[in-house]
């Protein structure tokens, strides 16, 4: 393999990796900017997509287009409850509790799915084979076109929804100022109760697309919430196009840092780049520091 | 008389503690017990940034793996006294989280949280993947038992007795820092940063000496366990293990001081009761955690507080009529 052939392989990993990233930071964006909270459990969800679609396609033996919706309802819901039952009833919580709370909830979230699922990695199929395509001597699999497509197809989505429907707008106008929001009549609850169905929604479908290429286990989560809050930070808490722009970066950083340096520091990278970007410039690649000095969290 | 009144409790405490081992005779329980202390010397540094600071740590397992390390390394392969290994060990955790605290808390907010929970994953990263150093997944064996001198502590009983003794030691100073000038600036911290700076308390900077100080507990601990089990790998300083800390803290009651020990107490006896546990940790850790904030915020022992009240004002009732 030539360098050039093996720059054009690491890009196509790094951005297959980094779309991932860029899911469960878009995820993280979403509940932050409706409640000011830093969901833990942002991870949680991207592992129960995966698990529960293996569960419904090789268990349940449902075809693949049902059992995709059907898992991204099951997640969706998963996250709705977890407001509802664990977000919804305190008054006035304090940050340090709401930290503890999603932190609670990703562990019964993770300690759950070892008990249903067990300790084993679990496979999918690839969506439309595993025949790799070559392209300018790198060789893809089709799966990588899959998960690019959806990371366009749901960033096109949500700027839709953000931009031209009345939710989006609600949504919008409650990260803004939620007491401002209410006062022109908007259901402050019900967005952020629509925020976290929303985030667990993309985080199911990041795990559905994701799991054919990497296998799923119960403790993915907790590395998957992490690399994603970086893509989150480094592109400027609250901004979703700076966290694709940096969930594509950290991956692409990764994957050419495993295939030039070391793949046992692979996972290192990120977290390198988070603690960076924190002592550098807490404000992200496209945040603006002083919006940011005024953000609650 | 200021001095019984002040430290009653601990007193009281002090002779609970010499009294067990008369009664239990059994190593087993009396390791339990040194388990006990030493985890409740680590949630006693937590509960200070927990409690008093506001802030919360996802990585302080990695403090109690560099001091638990680097005691362990330096005595084990290079002979180096205790006390100085102790002490290179906690100097190189302050260190560490004094890099990791500066930005992180100097940030509004809960950035802390994120960025140990980072710092955890790395050095949990590092101790798997530099094997002729750390030993690598399966870790460092046959360190060297604690010894002052020609005196070994060579027995359970004699570790109870020396973890405890650091224990008391520690709780008097953690007390008085909590009674102290530092003390009084953290509550208000807690309550309003912003009316605790404009009194002229540098909320970054004693956020920053609070982190560095309950990562030097950590390490503290640590360096305990490494000579107490002689054996140390990865996985005693997983997130897990983070988390497990967090809990105890939860447990006990943010922001009091008694809280750590029980909080300890009851989450290292309580698994070593249920033998099926195992499995089942990580889902009851994560019930007890949720459970906990939010229906007893104040953890048991200001439940206990709460309790006691009520029931003193229905005795102090039914005594009027």
């Amino acid at each position: 393999m030539t360098l050039s052939s093996q720059i054009v392989q690491f890009l196509f990993t790094g951005i297959t990796i980094g779309s991932i990233y860029a899911m469960v930071g878009l995820g993280f964006n979403i509940i932050y900017n409706s409640t000011g909270i830093i969901n833990f459990a942002q991870g949680e969800f991207v592992m129960l997509g995966g698990m529960v679609m293996v569960w419904l396609t090789t268990m349940v033996n449902l075809p693949m287009p049902l059992a995709f919706i059907l898992t991204v309802a099951i997640v969706t819901v998963i996250g709705a409850l977890f407001e509802r039952l664990a977000i919804y009833p305190l008054k006035k919580p304090s940050v340090l509790i709401l930290i503890i709370i999603t932190l609670a909830g990703s562990i019964i979230f993770k300690g759950s799915a070892m008990l249903i699922w067990g300790k084993e990695t679990h496979t999918l199929p690839h969506i439309s084979g595993e025949e790799p395509i070559e392209f300018m001597g790198a060789t893809i699999l089709p799966q990588t076109l899959w998960i690019i497509a959806v990371l366009a197809v749901i960033v096109t989505l949500l700027a839709v929804f953000f931009n031209f429907t009345m939710v989006g707008k609600a949504m919008r106008a409650c990260s803004v100022n939620p007491t401002a929001a209410s006062l022109v009549g908007i259901n402050v609850r019900r967005i952020v109760l629509l925020s976290f169905a929303l985030s667990a929604g993309i985080g199911a479908v990041a795990g559905i697309v994701f799991t054919p290429m990497v296998l799923m286990e119960y403790d993915r989560g907790a590395m998957l919430a992490l690399k994603g809050f970086c893509a989150a930070v480094l592109g400027g808490l609250g901004n979703g196009v700076g966290a694709v722009v940096a969930g594509l970066l950290i991956g692409i950083l990764e994957s050419f840092g495993a295939g030039f340096i070391s793949s046992g520091y692979k996972d290192g990278i990120a977290l390198l780049i988070l603690l960076i970007v924190l002592i550098i410039k807490p404000s992200g690649l496209f945040g603006v520091s002083e919006a940011s000095k005024l953000k609650e969290f | 008389m200021r001095f019984v009144r002040n430290y009653s409790s601990l007193l009281l405490f002090v002779l609970l503690l010499a009294g067990i081992p008369f009664f239990v005779e059994d190593p087993y329980f009396l390791s339990i017990l040194v388990f006990v202390g030493i985890y409740s010397i680590a949630t006693m540094g937590l509960n200070l940034l927990m409690g008093y600071a506001g802030q919360i740590s996802l990585g302080h397992a990695a403090f109690y793996a560099i001091g638990a390390y680097t005691s362990g390394i330096l005595t084990s392969q290079y002979n180096v006294n205790f006390f100085l290994s102790g002490g290179c060990a906690i100097a190189l955790a302050v260190v560490v989280a004094y890099i990791i605290g500066i930005p992180c808390l100097r940030l509004k907010g809960h950035y802390l949280a994120m960025g140990t929970l980072a710092f955890g994953e790395i050095v949990y990263i590092f101790l798997n993947a530099t094997v002729d150093f750390t030993g690598g997944p399966s870790g460092i064996a046959a360190i060297p038992e604690f010894r002052v001198g020609e005196f070994f502590f060579d027995s359970d009983l004699k570790f109870y007795i020396l973890v405890w003794c650091i224990f008391i030691l520690l709780f008097v100073v953690t007390r008085n820092i909590v009674h102290s000038r530092m003390g009084r600036a953290l509550r208000s911290l807690h309550g309003s940063e912003q009316a605790a700076s404009a009194m002229g308390v540098n909320v970054a900077d004693l956020k920053v000496k609070v982190f560095v100080l309950s990562a030097a507990y950590a390490a503290l601990a640590g360096v305990l366990y490494a000579h107490f089990v002689t054996f140390i790998s990865p996985q005693t300083s997983d997130l897990m293990f983070s988390i497990r800390l967090v809990t105890m803290v939860v447990v006990g009651g943010m922001g009091h001081l008694w809280g750590c020990v029980l909080g300890s107490a009851i989450l290292t006896v309580l698994p070593e009761m249920l033998s099926y546990f195992e499995d089942y940790d990580m889902l009851i850790y994560g019930c007890i955690l949720l459970g906990m904030v939010m229906f007893l915020p104040g953890g048991l022992t200001r439940g206990a507080e709460m309790l006691y009240a009520k029931c003193v004002k229905k005795a102090g009732k039914r005594g009027d009529a």
